[in-house]
């Protein structure tokens, strides 16, 4: 009995140009400047973390963003203020009567940086899958 | 020689996709504890506190401790469906759910002090303490709200306090004076809480 033969696989043009067009803006994420930096920054655990908590939050104080990211002082004034310096995160000191309160909140710049990173991963696990 | 290729296609996407996977769900997982459910509704409140006032007032021409019970019972039942009706509308309308993250968290420690609060009531109608119910229903109405606005907007833990603290006092007032206690709880504190969370949170 002869074996079956399974119909040869036609590739479908216009998957293949969506997958094209993601590969593109892949490549492209990375070859912009504000891209590679975001990436680069957010590649610690903690600013990943302080952006994404910031994103659904109008505004923390540092006491509020430490217990949510359950992590030191130090560690957290460390990376919010590299988050700050690239202008991803706006910090406004203030007093509350006698005591000093910092808060923080995402900048519009952030906002866009998070959206456009969510974005570029799910491009790349698109493209991974085939 | 061999015919292998130098480079098998699958190595170097694996760890690309793995690691968006990993920080997409990170960043889903930080989003969904960190979240506060800012869809309670404010004009339900007012509406609530509305009914709290009827109630009131028919509850004071009652003949009774039971029937007094009965009327505070069914407004009771009123002002919760319209509560939960108002919540359920502004989440919807808002994109959160209550069946998970943030939303979820809100009514695991909205509901247990108000199963506490309704097996009490039968407790102290069985007992005949009557008088000790606007106290309880103060009492474990601000324990549920302060609990569940751990997970929400500041405004509604300070609500809770204001039952909880006026519970408490209802407890050392005359029995006379429940259906006054009771209107200015659940008709004053809602009115003027739903108020300004409608004002300041979008209805």
């Amino acid at each position: 009995m002869a074996a079956e033969r399974k119909p040869k696989e036609v590739p479908d043009l216009r998957t293949s140009a969506r997958r094209e067009q993601r590969l593109e803006s892949i490549a492209g994420y990375w070859s912009d400047a504000g891209g590679a930096e975001f990436d680069r920054l957010v590649y610690e655990r903690i600013r990943l973390g302080i952006m994404s908590v910031l994103a659904v939050n109008e505004s923390l104080s540092f006491s509020e963003l430490r217990d949510l990211l359950q992590t030191s002082d130090g560690n957290l004034s460390v990376h919010a203020r590299k988050l700050e310096a690239a202008g991803y995160v706006a910090c406004r000191k203030h007093f509350e009567g006698r005591v000093p309160k910092t808060e923080f909140r995402l900048t519009g710049k952030g906002r866009q940086a998070l959206e456009r990173y969510l974005n570029h991963m799910e491009a790349l696990i698109q493209v991974t899958r085939g | 020689m061999t015919g292998q290729p130098l480079r098998t296609p699958s190595r170097e996407p694996i760890g690309l996709q793995d690691r968006a996977f990993e920080n997409l769900s990170f960043i889903r997982r930080t989003m969904e504890s960190s979240a506060s459910m800012t869809s309670v509704p404010g004009w339900g409140g007012v509406l609530m506190g509305l009914t709290a006032l009827l109630t009131a007032a028919l509850a004071s021409r009652a003949q009774g401790g039971a029937s007094w019970l009965l009327i505070w019972m069914a407004g009771g039942g009123v002002a919760f469906a319209v509560g939960m009706g108002s919540l359920i509308r502004k989440a919807r309308a808002s994109g959160v759910q209550l069946s998970r993250g943030v939303g979820r968290k809100f009514l695991s420690a909205l509901s247990p002090p108000l199963a506490a609060a309704a097996v009490l009531t039968g407790v102290l109608y069985r007992g005949d303490l009557l008088d000790a119910v606007a106290g309880t229903w103060l009492l474990l109405y601000g324990t549920a709200v302060l609990a569940a606005g751990a997970f929400s907007i500041r405004i509604v833990p300070a609500m809770g306090l204001c039952f909880m603290v006026l519970g408490a006092a209802a407890f050392l007032t005359p029995p006379a004076w429940a259906d006054a206690v009771l209107a200015l709880g659940f008709g004053g504190f809602h009115i003027g809480f739903g108020w300004v969370i409608a004002r300041r949170h979008g209805g």
